[in-house]
């Protein structure tokens, strides 16, 4: 789903980029995670308020346009020399600054690429990856997994976000271990419960979960278990279907 | 030796051990002599080598760790680390939780610093819904003082227990004798003396209570008095020395690489903590040295976490300066729609709402009940979009990766686990080593797999 700020929705034209096709994000400038509907969490009859018919869609701070502010320009023009490539056609799909965080959303068969740049140039200087943290938006169709990798300057004191979005059905991100080290374990993590698998990582298992354990925990539709009551076969329900706020 | 001790036998015609005549009398060795050979031609193994598996439940391994060692004999050729065994999903259940209630999750994950976990995940809620500066000034000391309380009894666990895994018990009961002056503290400002679930987003659950103020004064001068014993007692104990130094090497390049931070990174000399480099509640304003040696082994580690400790220290005496011309200043966020209505108090049958708050839901006002409801039960909305915060744990960068939704619970949270990245290390400080110092090595680390598995 792609909006554009007056509410006009277009086709999103995608590229094929490794195997499956992953929908370009500067095809939006709104990034809608999901549509709510209604206002205390009662769907379909019960209420009576008038606030049942109101549809909200949970819109994700959208890309930026230059100028970003401060050293953020200063990042964005440093990389676009060393990758040889303006922001938005090449490994660097869209730049997003909020709350005074920049993220660069990158296009995953260039994250090696990026992060040997970002770590090897002397205006940039990221040194220290931070680690990689996994986030599942389900209603994202094409970008429903993403990794999220958060690197630290301590030469200049910055930070940066790194944020890589892939389909679903073909989960493959190159990995960033022979450039971070430290990376190892996040990616087996980011592996373990989303399901993400880093092409490259010299031993992608499982880390925190057991071996032979079936699934991803962290995606948002992993199954999740009700707790049985010792009362006349009664059960509290998952988490997910007891009654939540929309 | 006299000579007259063993018969001189002058040659090799002893059956069991060669012997050889030295200026000092004859030196015998006892060597299997043919048999080695004998011995090698049936047994096809002979060089086989030893794959231990050490936890995860062993008292030395600092928690539920477990480690895969490959050994020769003594040495250690290559180290792995299991991990996972405490993996309760925290980050999941936080999922399911308001953005309030999951401060009580993570003050979970790593029991031995909750101050900070809890602090990082409200800044992270703070920064979200951008209320970071309305935070009124006396929760952010509050904040700080515990943090620091915190850290002290965060570093004295990880030398009691280091101690501990290579025998030396007075240290344990030294560091856990200390320790309990620091949950005293928490028990007192908090109600609890381990999960607290005291920082809430907008500010901390409870006001400065009565006499806290002197009982922290109190602790102050006890642990300046406590704290050089531990120092007489170890730093230049020659055992305790022995055992750690030169073990556990790892410099500036390789805690880059692998990504160790806190008193392993300020052990190589490099001056690095978020507290100076990138402020956060406050800390810009406070007195207080970055303490960091030329000595990327676990014995620097130790005086680091030692004197982290005084350092601790001057921050809690100037928090308890500023706290004492704060009093009756507000501790929560001005916006009723995010603070927590009720404050707690403790009452005859301990803690709980306070009464005063209590007879005003229920016997004065209907709209304040709604809102007690409203707020408690379903929380407050956060505007969409992520944050990155970090600050510095007792063991290095912890930080927290928060997505919203716009909901009343996180869409994501994620901890970057200061023992979890440092852990990896472990590979690296240890093979080539001994099989006794993989212990010191990872003690020196301090892991704590809470923290690591969440």
């Amino acid at each position: 789903m792609s909006q554009t700020p007056t509410g006009g929705t277009q086709e999103p034209s995608s590229t094929a980029v490794g195997g499956e096709e992953v929908v370009p994000s500067e095809a939006r400038t709104l990034e809608v995670v999901e549509v709510r509907e209604g206002m205390f969490g009662i769907h379909g009859s019960g209420d009576t308020t008038g606030y049942g018919g109101l549809q909200r869609p949970i819109v994700m701070p959208g890309a930026s346009r230059r100028p970003f502010g401060g050293w953020f320009d200063d990042t964005a023009d440093q990389l676009e020399r060393l990758l040889g490539e303006s922001i938005g056609d090449g490994a660097v799909e869209s730049v997003v600054v909020d709350r005074d965080e920049l993220t660069l959303h990158v296009r995953r068969e260039r994250v090696p690429e990026v992060c040997q740049h970002l770590r090897d140039d002397p205006a940039l200087r990221y040194e220290l990856c931070t680690g990689i943290s996994g986030v599942h938006y389900p209603h994202e169709t094409g970008r429903e997994l993403h990794a999220v990798y958060h690197l630290l300057s301590m030469t200049h004191n910055r930070r940066i976000r790194l944020e890589v979005a892939v389909p679903e059905s073909d989960p493959h991100i190159a990995s960033v271990v022979a450039v971070y080290p430290t990376a190892d374990w996040h990616e087996r993590e980011t592996y373990d419960f989303f399901g993400i698998i880093f092409d490259g990582h010299p031993a992608l298992t499982r880390i925190l979960m057991p071996d032979d354990w079936p699934g991803h925990p962290q995606r948002k539709d992993y199954p999740l278990g009700g707790i049985p009551v010792e009362y006349k076969g009664a059960t509290i329900p998952p988490p997910d279907e007891r009654r939540s706020y929309s | 030796m006299s000579t007259t001790d063993f018969p001189q036998t002058g040659g090799s015609t002893d059956p069991y051990a060669q012997s050889q005549d030295t200026t000092s009398g004859p030196v015998f060795t006892v060597t299997g002599q043919d048999w080695d050979e004998v011995v090698a031609g049936v047994d096809p193994d002979a060089n086989e080598r030893i794959v231990v598996n050490m936890g995860p439940q062993h008292p030395s391994t600092h928690g539920v760790l477990r480690l895969i060692l490959e050994i020769e004999g003594e040495s250690v050729t290559e180290a792995r680390c299991g991990i996972g065994y405490l993996h309760t999903g925290i980050e999941k259940n936080m999922e399911y939780r308001t953005w309030t209630q999951g401060v009580t999750f993570c003050t979970r994950m790593d029991y031995l610093a909750p101050m900070h976990y809890e602090a990082a995940y409200v800044l992270g809620v703070e920064k979200l819904l951008g209320i970071t500066d309305q935070v009124p000034e006396k929760a952010q000391v509050l904040r700080v003082m515990m943090m620091e309380v915190n850290r002290i009894s965060s570093h004295l666990v990880a030398i009691a227990t280091g101690g501990m895994e290579i025998g030396a018990l007075t240290v344990m009961t030294v560091g856990f004798r200390e320790r309990e002056l620091c949950l005293d503290v928490f028990e007192m400002f908090s109600g609890l003396r381990m999960n607290h679930a005291y920082v809430r987003p907008g500010g901390v659950a409870l006001d400065v209570p009565e006499g806290g103020l002197d009982a922290v004064d109190r602790f102050v001068a006890l642990m300046r008095k406590r704290l050089p014993e531990l120092a007489a007692l170890c730093n230049q104990n020659p055992i305790f020395k022995g055992r750690l130094k030169d073990v556990g090497y790892l410099d500036l390049a390789g805690c880059l690489a692998l990504g160790v931070t806190g008193p392993a990174l300020r052990s190589t000399g490099y001056d690095w903590d978020l507290r100076k480099k990138q402020p956060y509640s406050g800390y810009e304003t406070y007195d207080f040295d970055v303490i960091t040696r030329d000595e990327p082994d676990a014995y620097g580690r130790f005086r680091i976490r030692l004197d982290e400790m005084n350092e601790s220290l001057r921050i809690v005496e100037q928090c308890v300066a500023r706290l004492r011309t704060l009093e009756g200043a507000p501790v929560m966020v001005a916006d009723k729609k995010i603070a927590w209505p009720s404050q707690l108090a403790v009452g005859p049958d301990g803690q709980g709402n306070s009464l005063e708050h209590i007879r005003h839901i229920m016997g004065e006002s209907m709209e304040a009940l709604i809102h007690h409801f409203k707020l408690v039960t379903e929380g407050f909305r956060v505007p969409a979009g992520q944050v990155y915060t970090s600050l510095e744990s007792p063991r290095g960068e912890l930080s927290c990766h928060l997505v919203s939704d716009g909901g009343t619970r996180p869409y994501r949270a994620h901890f970057r686990d200061p023992s979890f990245s440092n852990l990896q290390a472990t590979a690296a400080m240890s093979e080539g080593g001994m099989l006794a110092d993989v212990i010191v090595a990872i003690a020196s680390i301090d892991p704590v797999m809470g923290g690591v598995d969440r």
